[in-house]
């Protein structure tokens, strides 16, 4: 089970839920597919169609910004956190 | 009769509505709050009116919704309304502009996105697929991108004839089709392009806006970036309407809905100077399809002015008499209930207006 944080913004498309648990583990992209295949609205508002994380959305795995590490590549352990972020970004 | 004005801006959409022949109006917003609304429709084909919002996140993409109740509430479909098929490589940035189809196409609405792209539904605007025909266009590869994004800003489907449809893009300029998005041919000729080493090439112009006469339908007109045009010929050809305008720069182009040869354009001074000329706030209409001009001015503010009105940032309601509207960049919104003769204020201190559609329902 992996968790995912979802921030306040985002969260009427997910029912609501601050917190949503996923079976999917592994790696970052099987967690988002999974996301992609339960609530398609949240996913599409973090990846584009060509499933890519979307410029001004950060995800961090268990604290670390995949970007940093291994993109959507990212290792996701049996009992990790995925928190979804904007970043301050516009005006 | 209530009048819908729906505004598009770059921090949502407001929504306003008259019931006193447009005298006077409640603003109501913004919905969709910090996305940029750069396309409305107003889809008076069906029993309810349906409303539809280009939506864009800086942080969350892009997306399509659509309200049947005017406003009150809005649906969007789980999967991505729009999306370019996975071989194109190219994701979607915006859809920059919504076209009901004719009458005799109740379900089919057109959507011309950034990147240049031409989509199309049959449900009524909810769900689109790409005109792959246009997209695979040769010229695409020589497209470019103007300011603001490559994109398709204008879709006119022919009224009496589902197979016509013509779209313009900046930059690229008119292509057409006749039979049915099958073929596309680029429609420029007569539309200089100053900014290119040939003037007057085929195609890649920076054609802003176009708009089609009320009653003669093979009749266009065209705001491009310096110049502006008639056609007289369905886009074929094109010939100069400028001589009486104080400027050949500027965005919009609309016609009136129901008069042959009224149109109304907002001129600027030119392109390295996007100020009303005389720095003056004044719409400016012909009545004999662009042989001579008038400004309007009755109404709106005295002062210097200095916002400029974007291309889909002026449209005519179907009223009789017509209203005529306009949003600024500085989020100020103006309203003629005559036709373009006098003016008066319906919201200011809005965000940048990016977009007007107004329609009685």
């Amino acid at each position: 089970m992996v968790t995912i944080l979802v921030p306040g913004v985002l969260r009427g498309e997910a029912g609501g839920a601050a917190r949503l648990d996923v079976a999917a583990s592994g790696t970052l992209r099987a967690v988002l597919d999974e996301v992609g295949s339960r609530w398609p609205r949240l996913e599409r508002r973090i990846r584009d169609e060509r499933g890519e994380v979307r410029r001004y959305v950060n995800v961090y795995v268990d604290g670390a910004d995949c970007r940093l590490s291994d993109g959507q590549d990212t290792p996701v352990a049996d009992g990790g956190e995925v928190q979804i972020l904007p970043s301050v970004a516009g005006g | 009769m209530t009048t819908l004005l729906a505004i598009g801006t770059g921090k949502g959409l407001f929504l306003a509505t008259s019931d006193d022949g447009r005298r006077s109006w409640r603003v109501d917003g913004p919905h969709f709050p910090m996305t940029a609304v750069y396309a409305v429709g107003i889809d008076r084909r069906r029993a309810a009116p349906r409303v539809l919002a280009s939506v864009t996140s800086s942080h969350f993409g892009p997306s399509v919704a659509t309200s049947d109740d005017l406003g009150r509430s809005w649906h969007e479909p789980d999967h991505a309304p729009l999306a370019f098929p996975e071989d194109t490589g190219a994701t979607l940035e915006r859809v920059w502009q919504f076209a009901p189809a004719s009458p005799a196409e109740p379900d089919v609405v057109y959507a011309g996105t950034q990147p240049s792209a031409l989509f199309r539904s049959v449900d009524g605007g909810v769900t689109y697929e790409m005109v792959r025909e246009l997209w695979d266009h040769p010229h695409r590869e020589q497209w470019g991108a103007g300011f603001g994004g490559q994109a398709i800003h204008t879709v006119l489907p022919h009224p009496d004839d589902p197979a016509r449809v013509l779209v313009a893009m900046s930059t690229g300029g008119v292509y057409r089709t006749a039979d049915g998005g099958r073929g596309w041919a680029p429609s420029n000729t007569g539309i200089r392009a100053y900014f290119l080493p040939d003037e007057w090439p085929e195609f890649g112009q920076c054609v802003h806006k176009v708009a089609r006469d009320a009653t003669e339908p093979d009749r266009l007109y065209a705001q491009n970036h310096h110049g502006v045009y008639r056609s007289d010929d369905g886009g074929s050809s094109w010939s100069s309407i400028a001589d009486g305008l104080p400027s050949d720069f500027g965005f919009p182009m609309v016609a009136h809905p129901a008069r042959a040869g009224v149109i109304y354009n907002f001129p600027l001074v030119r392109d390295g100077e996007r100020f009303p000329v005389d720095r003056r706030c004044r719409v400016f209409r012909s009545a004999d399809a662009g042989k001579s001009w008038e400004p309007l001015s009755d109404g709106l503010p005295a002062e210097p002015y200095y916002p400029s009105v974007l291309r889909d940032a002026m449209c005519a309601d179907g009223a009789d008499p017509a209203g005529v509207y306009f949003g600024t960049r500085s989020g100020e919104v103006y309203a003629s209930r005559d036709e373009g003769d006098s003016w008066s204020q319906v919201a200011a201190h809005l965000p940048d207006v990016l977009c007007v559609r107004a329609a009685e329902v």
